[in-house]
C-alpha cells in the first residue's frame, strides 16, 4: 500500500509540473506578456518600452528560466535600476530589498500577487476555495444520495415502472447542461415576473419580491436555503442524472449475475438481495465515476458560479482569464490539477476497499 | 390440485405434465413439454440429454425462477405435497434455500464476489432458521469441515477469489446444506472442473446424501456421472423426457432410440476407432420452434416409420415388466433392442509414416512479476520442462492433463505464437523452435495448422463461412484465382461434410457442431501436415462430438496427417489415439502407445486420471482413487517430483526420495517411458483401473 502510495504520489507531482508547465508555456507567451505590459505600464507605450518592461519585471530570459522561479527552485530576479532601487520577483513581496529571501515560488508558499485584485493570489484562491468548497460540499451532499437511490431503485427491476420514470427523469436533467437548467430555474424560481413567485406573491403566500433569491452573493457572507439552493440544484442536476445512470446500468448488469440468483434461491428477501448482495457489487463503477464527477464539477462552477454572481473558484478563474492575470490563472491551474489528480488517487484507493478482488501492490 | 397431508412414504417431488414456455416479442417459446418425473425419498433422480433440451429450465422450474420471460404453461409440480405452481412469491422463498437448495455450474460465478465466504453461509440459517450470528457461524464452520475442506477458519474469512475452482464447489455445496434441504437439485456441478477435482465432488455429494438423507434431481450431460450419483434417470430430448426409469434399466435395456443413439455415439471402452466406430447420431437438434409433427426424434431415429412416428404426440407408455420405466415411444415394443449394430463400417488404420515433427528437450519458462502493479518479485513459471517426443505421418498423438499442466503452451510454441525457452522444434527438418509464426514462411505456417476448443469465439461472427475459408486459402497462397479459390473452398466444404450452400451463411446461423467443422476445413485449407487439435469437441454435445471426431479421423486417413489431439477427455483419448502423453505441471509423466498408458503399469497419476474419468457403462467395475487437494500452482511447484503432494504411492520409496529429487526418465518395455522413483516390483504388481465385469 505504501509503495503504491508513494509511486501514485511521484506520478502525481510529475503530472502537475506537466501540466502547470504547459499553462505557463501558453500564459507568458510574447503577446500575452506585451498585453500586460500594456495594461500595467501605459497603454501608449512604444515597442522598445514594451519590451524593456518585459525584461526589467521579471518576464525576460529563458521561459525554463521562469518557470523554476516560479516553482521556487531557482533565485527569484533581481533588477537594480539606474536610480540604485533594487527590485525584484521576491521583493515585490516582502518590500525589503536586503531581508528579502533568494527562492520565492510557489514552493515557498509564494504564489505571487493578483494584477486584477491587488491582493497576494494565495489569497484570493483561499477565499474563493473557500466559497467554492462550500458549493462542492452542498452539491455532493444532495446528489450522491440522489442519483444512487435514483439509480438503484432503477436498476433493481430493468424495465418496470419505477425504472422507467426514473430514467426519464435522468436522461432528461444529463442532457440539460447548467447553463440552460440555470436558466430555467432562475426563470421558475427566482423571476420577480414569471414563473412561480407572482402567483404565490397573489395568493399571498409570498411576502418577498421572489420565492428564491436570484444571485448567491449573499451565501459568501451566510449561507440559507433561500440564497443557495438554486446553484446547488443547478450543478446537482445534470450530476444527478449522470451517475444515476452510471448505478443503473451497473446494477442491472449486478442483478442478471448468478450469485444473485444464488442468493435469491437462498431465500433471502428480495430487499435483502438489493442491499446485502447488490449494493457492494453495483456500487464499484459509480464509486469512480463519482470521483471524476469532482473536476467536472469544476465544469459547472464556473458557468454556476457567473450566473449567479458567486466568487467562487469558477468566478475567479474567469475574472482572471478575462484580465490577463497570470499569476491568479497558474494558482487557479495549480488548484485545479490537484483536485483531479487527488481525487483519482482517493477513487483508486477507495475501489480497493470496494472490491476485494483487486489488490494494489 | 389440493395440497395433500405428506408422509415420507410419498414422493418428496412430483412433477406431473409440466410444460414451461418462454414468451419473446415474436412468439411463444416452448421449453419444456409434458414432462413428468417424480422423485422419491432419498433418492437421487438424474436428468440427462443434451445441450438446449430443457433440462436446466426444469430445474429452475420447480425453483420458480424463470425469469421475466418464463411461465409454467400447463402441469404441476408437488414438493411435500405441497403444490409450487401456484406458491406465493413469499411461500417460495421460505422454501427456497431450507426444502430445497440449489448448486450450480460455474462456482465463482454463483458466489459473491464482495462477501465473505462466512457471511454468504451463516445467511441461510439465520433467514429460514432465525439462528444468531455466533450459533450460525458454529454451524457454518461445521459444514465446511463436512465438506472436507481444510482449515476451515481461514476459509470462512475468504472471498471467493481466493479459493480454487474445486474448493468453490464445495462451499457451494456447504451453502445449499446449511438448513438440510429434503431436496437438493445440482446443475452440472462438475462441468466447469478437472476430472480428478470432479471425482472428489462427485464423492463427497454421494456421501453427503446419504448422510443426510436428501434427496437429489442432478442434472447433467455425462451419462458416466449419472451411473455413479442416480439411482434413476430421466432421458430428455428437445423439451420432452423420452425415457425414464431406474438407471440400470435405462442403461442396459434402453427402450428408446435416442437413448440407444446417444450410447452409441459415445466413445465407451468398447468402442474402438477400427473395428467398433462411434455412430454419430445424424441431424441437428430442432429448434424450439421447427420442432417436427410427432416425435421430435423421428427425423434423426433409425426405426423411423413414416405415417405413424410423424402424425400425433407421442405420449410416454409405461413398460409393464419393468418398476417405474416408460418411453416416448411408439415402436418400443417392435423394435429388436439386442440386435448388433446394422451398419458397423469397420475403416483402415491409417498408415503411420515416417517422422514429421520432433521435439528435444523442450523448455517453456515465463517469468512473471508477484506484484499487479508490475515490480515486485520476478517469479518463473515453467510451462513445460524438458519435452521430447517424435510424431509421424499418420498419427495421432493425444496429449492428456488437466488445466494448467502446460498442453496449451506446448501447442502455442509448436504453432509459433510462442518462442520456447530452450530446446529444439524440428519440423520436416527445418528448426523452428526459435522463429515466431510472422516470420515463418508460408508453407511452415500452413503445414502446422490448429482446430481450436471454442467454435463459437474462433469464427469471425461478421463474415460469411465461405469468405472466411477462401481468407484462409488466400493467407496460404493457395489457388490462383479467385475462382480457383472459391471452387477449392467449395471442395472443403465437401471435405467437411457440410452442404455447399452453408457458405453463404453467417456463423451465427451454423449449430456448435457445424462451426467446428467450418474451422476444420480452415485448418486443413492449405493442406496442413500437422494439425494442433486443441480440445476441438469439449464444447460440443455427445452426439455432435462423435461426428467431429469422426471427421478428423477421415481426413486424417486420407491425407496422412499427424493429429496432436489434446484433451482432458480420456474415454475420447482411448478411442481416438495411437500414442498418449501424459502431462503433470508441465512434465511429461508418461509416454506410450495408447495400451500401454491404458494398461498396467501406470505412472501414479494416469492411475488416478484413469479412476476418475467416470465411465458410463454398468458392466464397467471401476477402482476408485481419490486425489487429495488441488493441482499445486505453476508458479509455486513443490520439491522433487511434481507429483508427490498428491501421490498415493509415495510411500512406497525410500527415503523420502519424492520430496527432493525429480524422477528420471525410465524406459519401460517398448517405447513406454514413465516419470516415476516406484520400483520396477511395485510397478509389475499394479492392477488395472478399469475392469469389465466377467473378465
Amino acid at each position: 500500500m505504501l509503495k503504491f502510495l508513494i509511486r501514485r504520489i511521484s506520478v502525481m507531482i510529475f503530472t502537475a509540473l506537466v501540466l502547470t508547465f504547459v499553462v505557463f508555456f501558453l500564459t507568458n507567451l510574447p503577446p500575452n506578456l506585451e498585453k500586460l505590459a500594456r495594461s500595467e505600464g501605459s497603454v501608449r507605450m512604444t515597442d522598445d518600452a514594451v519590451a524593456s518592461w518585459i525584461v526589467e519585471n521579471g518576464h525576460g530570459g529563458p521561459l525554463l528560466g521562469r518557470y523554476a522561479e516560479w516553482l521556487g527552485l531557482a533565485p527569484g530576479w533581481t533588477l537594480t535600476d539606474e536610480k540604485g532601487v533594487t527590485r525584484g520577483r521576491c521583493i515585490d513581496v516582502y518590500a525589503e530589498a536586503g531581508s528579502a529571501p533568494t527562492f520565492c515560488g510557489i514552493l515557498q508558499g509564494n504564489w505571487g500577487i493578483s494584477t486584477f485584485a491587488k491582493e497576494p493570489v494565495g489569497d484570493v484562491l483561499g477565499r474563493s476555495l473557500g466559497a467554492t468548497g462550500w458549493l462542492m460540499f452542498w452539491v455532493m451532499m444532495v446528489m450522491v444520495p440522489a442519483s444512487l437511490v435514483i439509480g438503484i431503485l432503477s436498476g433493481m427491476r430493468e424495465g418496470a415502472r419505477t425504472d422507467r420514470v426514473l430514467s426519464v427523469f435522468s436522461i432528461a436533467s444529463t442532457a440539460t447542461p447548467e447553463y440552460v437548467s440555470g436558466v430555467i430555474l432562475l426563470a421558475v424560481f427566482a423571476s420577480v415576473n414569471a414563473g412561480l413567485s407572482p402567483l404565490l406573491r397573489d395568493w399571498g403566500l409570498l411576502s418577498d419580491r421572489t420565492l428564491f433569491y436570484g444571485t448567491a452573493t449573499s451565501a459568501m457572507d451566510k449561507i440559507t436555503f433561500w440564497n443557495f439552493a438554486l446553484p446547488v440544484m443547478t450543478i446537482a442536476l445534470y450530476g444527478i442524472g449522470y451517475i444515476s445512470r452510471m448505478t443503473r446500468a451497473s446494477m442491472t448488469e449486478v442483478m442478471t449475475q448468478q450469485y444473485i440468483r444464488t442468493a435469491r434461491l437462498k431465500g433471502v428477501r428480495f430487499r435483502d438481495v438489493v442491499l446485502r448482495h447488490a449494493l457492494r457489487n453495483a456500487l464499484i463503477a459509480p464509486f469512480t465515476v463519482i470521483m471524476l464527477q469532482f473536476p467536472w464539477l469544476l465544469n459547472g462552477v464556473v458557468i454556476t458560479e457567473l450566473l449567479f454572481n458567486y466568487k467562487g473558484f469558477g468566478w475567479t478563474l474567469v475574472q482572471a482569464a478575462g484580465n490577463n492575470d497570470i499569476d491568479l490563472l497558474l494558482g487557479c491551474s495549480v488548484v485545479a490539477v490537484l483536485v483531479v489528480l487527488i481525487t483519482q488517487l482517493i477513487s483508486d484507493i477507495g475501489y480497493v476497499f470496494l472490491n476485494p478482488r483487486i489488490r494494489l501492490a | 390440485m389440493t395440497d395433500t397431508p405428506w408422509d415420507p412414504s410419498m414422493p418428496i417431488l412430483e412433477i406431473d405434465q409440466l410444460s414451461i414456455s418462454f414468451f419473446t416479442r415474436m412468439r411463444e417459446i416452448p421449453a419444456v413439454m409434458d414432462f413428468s418425473c417424480k422423485v422419491m425419498p432419498g433418492e437421487a433422480m438424474g436428468l440427462v440429454g443434451e445441450s438446449g433440451c430443457g433440462k436446466s429450465t426444469v430445474a429452475l422450474g420447480v425453483m420458480r425462477d424463470l425469469g421475466k420471460n418464463g411461465r409454467i404453461t400447463g402441469g404441476s409440480i408437488r414438493f411435500k405435497g405441497r403444490e409450487l405452481t401456484t406458491m406465493t412469491e413469499e411461500q417460495l422463498r421460505q422454501l427456497r434455500g431450507s426444502e430445497i437448495a440449489m448448486i450450480y455450474q460455474e462456482p465463482m460465478a454463483s458466489l459473491n464476489p464482495a462477501m465473505k465466504i462466512g457471511a454468504q453461509l451463516i445467511e441461510v440459517p439465520m433467514i429460514h432458521q432465525g439462528m444468531g450470528r455466533a450459533e450460525a457461524m458454529a454451524l457454518a464452520r461445521q459444514i465446511v469441515e463436512d465438506v472436507r475442506l481444510p482449515d476451515p477458519d481461514r476459509i470462512l474469512q475468504a472471498f471467493p477469489h481466493q479459493l480454487s475452482g474445486g474448493q468453490q464447489q464445495r462451499i457451494v455445496i456447504a451453502m445449499a446444506l446449511m438448513s438440510k434441504p429434503a431436496l437438493l437439485i445440482l446443475d452440472e456441478p462438475t462441468t466447469a472442473l478437472d476430472v480428478t477435482v470432479e471425482a472428489g465432488i462427485v464423492d463427497l455429494v454421494k456421501d453427503l446424501g446419504r448422510k443426510y438423507g436428501t434427496s437429489m434431481l442432478f442434472i447433467s450431460h455425462n451419462l458416466g456421472l449419472i451411473l455413479d450419483v442416480c439411482d434413476r434417470l430421466c432421458v430428455m430430448y428437445s423439451g420432452e423426457a423420452v425415457e425414464t426409469g431406474n438407471v440400470a434399466q435405462v442403461f442396459d435395456k434402453m427402450r428408446h432410440p435416442y437413448t440407444q443413439a446417444l450410447f452409441r455415439s459415445i466413445p465407451l471402452p468398447t468402442a474402438h476407432k477400427t473395428s467398433r466406430p462411434l455412430v454419430a447420431i445424424p441431424g441437428n437438434f430442432p429448434l424450439p420452434h421447427e420442432r417436427p409433427n410427432g416425435c421430435n426424434f423421428g427425423p434423426r431415429c433409425d426405426y423411423f416409420a413414416e405415417g405413424r412416428c410423424d402424425q400425433a404426440d407421442v405420449r410416454m407408455s409405461a413398460l409393464p415388466e419393468d418398476d417405474r420405466h416408460a418411453s416416448r415411444c411408439l415402436r418400443w415394443s417392435e423394435i429388436d433392442w439386442d440386435a448388433p449394430l446394422a451398419k458397423v463400417v469397420t475403416k483402415e488404420k491409417a498408415a503411420i509414416g515416417e517422422v514429421v515433427l520432433k521435439m528435444e528437450d523442450l523448455k517453456k519458462y515465463y517469468s512473471v512479476s508477484s506484484g499487479s502493479f508490475g515490480g515486485g518479485d520476478e517469479k518463473v513459471v515453467k510451462a513445460n520442462e524438458t519435452l521430447t517426443f517424435e510424431a509421424r505421418a499418420g498419427e495421432t498423438l493425444a496429449i492428456v492433463g488437466e488445466s494448467g499442466c502446460g498442453k496449451s503452451t506446448f501447442a502455442k510454441v509448436l504453432m509459433g505464437l510462442e518462442t520456447a525457452t530452450s530446446g529444439s522444434i524440428r519440423l520436416f527438418d527445418e528448426n523452428v523452435q526459435s522463429t515466431p509464426i510472422q516470420q515463418r514462411n508460408t508453407d511452415t505456417v500452413s503445414s502446422v495448422q490448429m482446430v481450436f476448443q471454442n467454435p463459437f469465439d474462433t469464427l469471425n461472427p461478421s463474415m460469411t463461412v465461405g469468405r472466411q475459408i477462401i481468407r484462409a486459402l488466400e493467407i496460404f497462397k493457395q489457388g490462383s484465382s479467385d475462382a480457383e479459390r472459391h471452387a477449392r473452398m467449395l471442395e472443403l466444404m465437401d471435405l467437411v461434410k457440410l452442404p455447399r450452400a452453408f457458405a453463404d451463411r453467417m456463423p451465427r446461423q451454423l449449430s456448435g457442431g457445424q462451426k467446428q467443422r467450418v474451422g476444420i476445413a480452415r485448418a486443413f485449407a492449405g493442406g496442413a501436415k500437422v494439425v494442433v487439435a486443441d480440445e476441438p469437441v469439449s464444447a460440443l454435445d455427445v452426439s455432435v462430438q462423435a461426428a467431429v471426431t469422426d471427421l478428423l479421423m477421415d481426413i486424417q486417413r486420407e491425407n496422412g496427417t499427424t493429429l496432436l489431439f489434446i484433451s482432458h477427455d480420456l474415454s475420447i483419448v482411448r478411442y481416438l489415439s495411437d500414442r498418449v502423453m501424459v502431462m503433470y505441471l508441465g512434465h511429461v509423466v508418461e509416454m506410450g502407445t495408447t495400451d500401454q498408458v491404458f494398461q498396467p503399469p501406470y505412472h501414479p497419476y494416469t492411475e488416478a486420471l484413469l479412476s476418475a474419468v467416470p465411465i458410463a457403462d454398468t458392466r464397467v467395475i471401476r477402482k476408485r482413487i481419490v486425489l487429495e487437494g488441488d493441482i499445486p500452482s505453476a508458479m509455486n511447484p513443490p520439491p522433487g517430483c511434481p507429483f508427490q503432494t498428491r501421490c498415493r504411492w509415495k510411500d512406497q520409496v525410500p527415503n523420502g526420495l519424492c520430496d527432493r529429487e525429480m524422477p528420471p526418465v525410465r524406459q519401460l518395455q517398448g517405447a513406454h517411458q514413465i516419470k516415476c522413483h516406484l520400483s520396477d516390483e511395485i510397478l509389475a504388481g499394479m492392477e488395472p483401473v478399469i475392469k469389465l465385469a466377467g473378465e
